[in-house]
């Protein structure tokens, strides 16, 4: 466990009790780590807390116990090394997509010239598809790119973590598979490690490596890790002919119809929130034999190069 | 249809402008009244109207002809009391534009700071309750006192004036700054003045310079009034001064100008208003 990029140990958020009430744990005991490199997806009832678990990994908000450390340092406010991408889009209206994204990229740099930092902004601009949109401001751009500048902002920074809120919530199902899409090939070019808040199971089956299942609100816990034993080269058109595919979406939704809440209500005998278990739903249906395939997901993540990094970036 | 709707509206304003020019022409007709008993004011008002065959409100002909005169030289100086009207109204705007920038000067940055701190503006606001409802008039004796100099006074009027729609608008403004963009500034490690300059400024500035705009209106309100107390120049001088001359021609003419210039400024404060406006 030596090798994790990020430690999440016994986090809780109690927040203070309104006269005369008893204050609320929303969650508590979160223990999970997180590889560089590595896809992490949260899904959970509203209410279990993800948003300030991922608040708290953020800088923006903090825990009432626990740790979080990430790269060997403990988090105790906001950082340039961990991105957001905000679940509405938060641009600021008065910029420009470009002016937007060079906002970013000058806080990160604030020694590069103007030319520099709007040819870096161009850059992740074209990354998301936005080439020609620079000019424009948010008000004449849809949703679906609006956010797309959010996740350009997001990557212009190189932050070693990217968090992202829930951000194709508010998108049509079209959009929100093409950028869906875009996220997987941008994150598997530049190896990525992102944190992402999700109601969306298949986005999660699409997206992830590891899936946190979060039981109901209040004390809520991580009741279980579900390990994404799909090929990663898995893409929307292809990912449901997986045999694999429809064993981890049917683990998914019943835990989110029934489980989520039976577990809140009686956790089973043998749960240890130090280590929730992980399970494979995925290697149930899978012709392959576990072992190799054990083997293959844990090797995976390790697959970082200095130079695939740098394809990307600058 | 709205250009069709614009001529509408500008054949309408024209006619509402021609039936109110006729009923004042028809009411300051001559007419052959009863002769006036006070040989006094007979002699002030001149032979004619006080005979009752001219009216003593002059009417729209001798105004426009009056306004045609002033116009064409509005820069004359023929000792204290005689001043063109251009240099009359460059008194009250530069007094209104002293005033008004020095309001700028300590709302905008005081707003900001109320805007920001809870603490700040819980501690200034019993304060800003009781100065703001206090009509500004009511410091000029202490201001005339104290200052010792007409003209400043004036000055020390329409800064008090101005200074609370501007004061509240900020702190308003930048206390509801939407979070979110905070939040970026947050995670982007901004630096507090570059938060203040880049975020908090821009995103609100159209509620700033909503204060800006009433502030100027008011303002330009209260020079009328503060002039007249203090006399000397201005085009609240000029009013009280051909009041006293009994020449009403001359005071509405002036009242037409406060009107223009009012509106010059409201408009200009409209312009800035809708260049720091963002569609979100």
């Amino acid at each position: 466990m030596d090798s994790a990029f990020l430690k999440v140990e016994g986090l809780k958020k109690v927040f203070p009790a309104p006269k005369g009430k008893p204050s609320l744990t929303v969650f508590e005991d979160i223990h999970f780590t997180m590889v560089r490199g590595e896809f992490v997806c949260i899904v959970g009832h509203s209410g279990c807390g993800k948003t300030t678990i991922l608040n708290v990994l953020a800088g923006l908000d903090t825990a009432s116990d626990g740790v979080v450390i990430m790269d060997g340092r403990e988090i105790s406010g906001p950082s340039l090394d961990r991105g957001v991408v905000f679940q509405g889009h938060a641009l600021m209206p008065w910029l420009t997509a470009r002016a937007n994204v060079a906002f970013a990229v000058k806080s990160r740099w604030p020694e590069y010239g103007a030319t520099q930092v709007n040819e870096i902004a161009d850059r992740h601009l074209e990354m998301v598809g936005l080439g020609g949109a620079g000019d424009k401001k948010p008000s004449e751009l849809s949703g679906g790119m609006k956010q797309r500048v959010g996740i350009a902002r997001a990557f212009a920074i190189q932050p070693k973590m990217l968090l992202l809120d829930e951000p194709f919530g508010a998108l049509d199902a079209l959009t929100r598979g093409t950028i869906q899409e875009e996220l997987t090939r941008i994150v598997q070019a530049t190896h990525q490690t992102v944190f992402m808040i999700t109601h969306d199971v298949d986005e999660a089956i699409l997206l992830a490596d590891k899936i946190l299942l979060m039981s109901n609100g209040p004390q809520a816990r991580i009741a279980e890790i579900v390990v994404n034993t799909l090929p990663r080269d898995r893409t929307r058109y292809t990912i449901h002919k997986d045999p694999q595919y429809y064993p981890i979406r049917n683990h998914l939704v019943d835990f989110l119809v029934s489980r989520s809440k039976s577990f809140s209500e009686q956790p089973p005998a043998d749960y240890d929130p130090k280590a929730p278990p992980e399970v494979r739903p995925g290697m149930v249906a899978a012709e392959v034999p576990p072992i190799v395939a054990r083997a293959e997901a844990e090797a995976r993540p390790v697959a970082v190069t200095a130079a695939n990094v740098i394809n990307l970036r600058h | 249809m709205p250009k069709s709707r614009n001529l509408a509206a500008a054949l309408l304003s024209l006619a509402i402008f021609a039936v109110f020019v006729g009923a004042w022409h028809i009411a300051t007709l001559p007419t052959a009244g009863t002769v006036m008993a006070d040989t006094e004011y007979a002699k002030l008002l001149g032979t004619e109207a006080a005979g009752g065959q001219k009216s003593t409100v002059p009417g729209p002909k001798e105004v426009a002809l009056n306004m045609w005169k002033q116009l064409k030289d509005p820069f004359y100086v023929r000792g204290t009391n005689d001043q063109g009207i251009g240099i009359q109204l460059a008194y009250s705007l530069a007094r209104v534009g002293a005033g008004f920038v020095l309001a700028a000067l300590v709302a905008i940055p005081l707003g900001f700071l109320i805007g920001m701190s809870p603490l700040i503006h819980q501690a200034l606001n019993p304060f800003i309750q009781i100065l703001k409802p206090i009509s500004p008039l009511a410091w000029m004796p202490l201001a005339l006192y104290t200052i010792k100099d007409s003209a400043t006074s004036s000055i020390f009027v329409i800064f008090v004036c101005s200074i609370w729609p501007m004061l509240i608008n900020t702190a308003y403004g930048v206390a509801s700054v939407r979070k979110d963009w905070l939040n970026v500034a947050k995670t982007l490690e901004v630096g507090a003045l570059r938060k203040a300059f880049t975020v908090i400024l821009p995103a609100a500035a159209p509620t700033i310079t909503t204060g800006m705009r009433i502030s100027m209106g008011i303002a330009w309100l209260v020079i009328v009034a503060a002039e007249m107390l203090v006399g000397g120049t201005g085009i609240g001088y000029f009013v009280w001064n051909e009041w006293n001359n009994l020449s009403l021609t001359n005071v509405i003419f002036a009242i037409i100008m406060i009107g223009i210039v009012g509106m010059l400024l409201d408009f200009a404060f409209g312009r800035l208003q809708k260049l720091v406006t963002y569609v979100d």
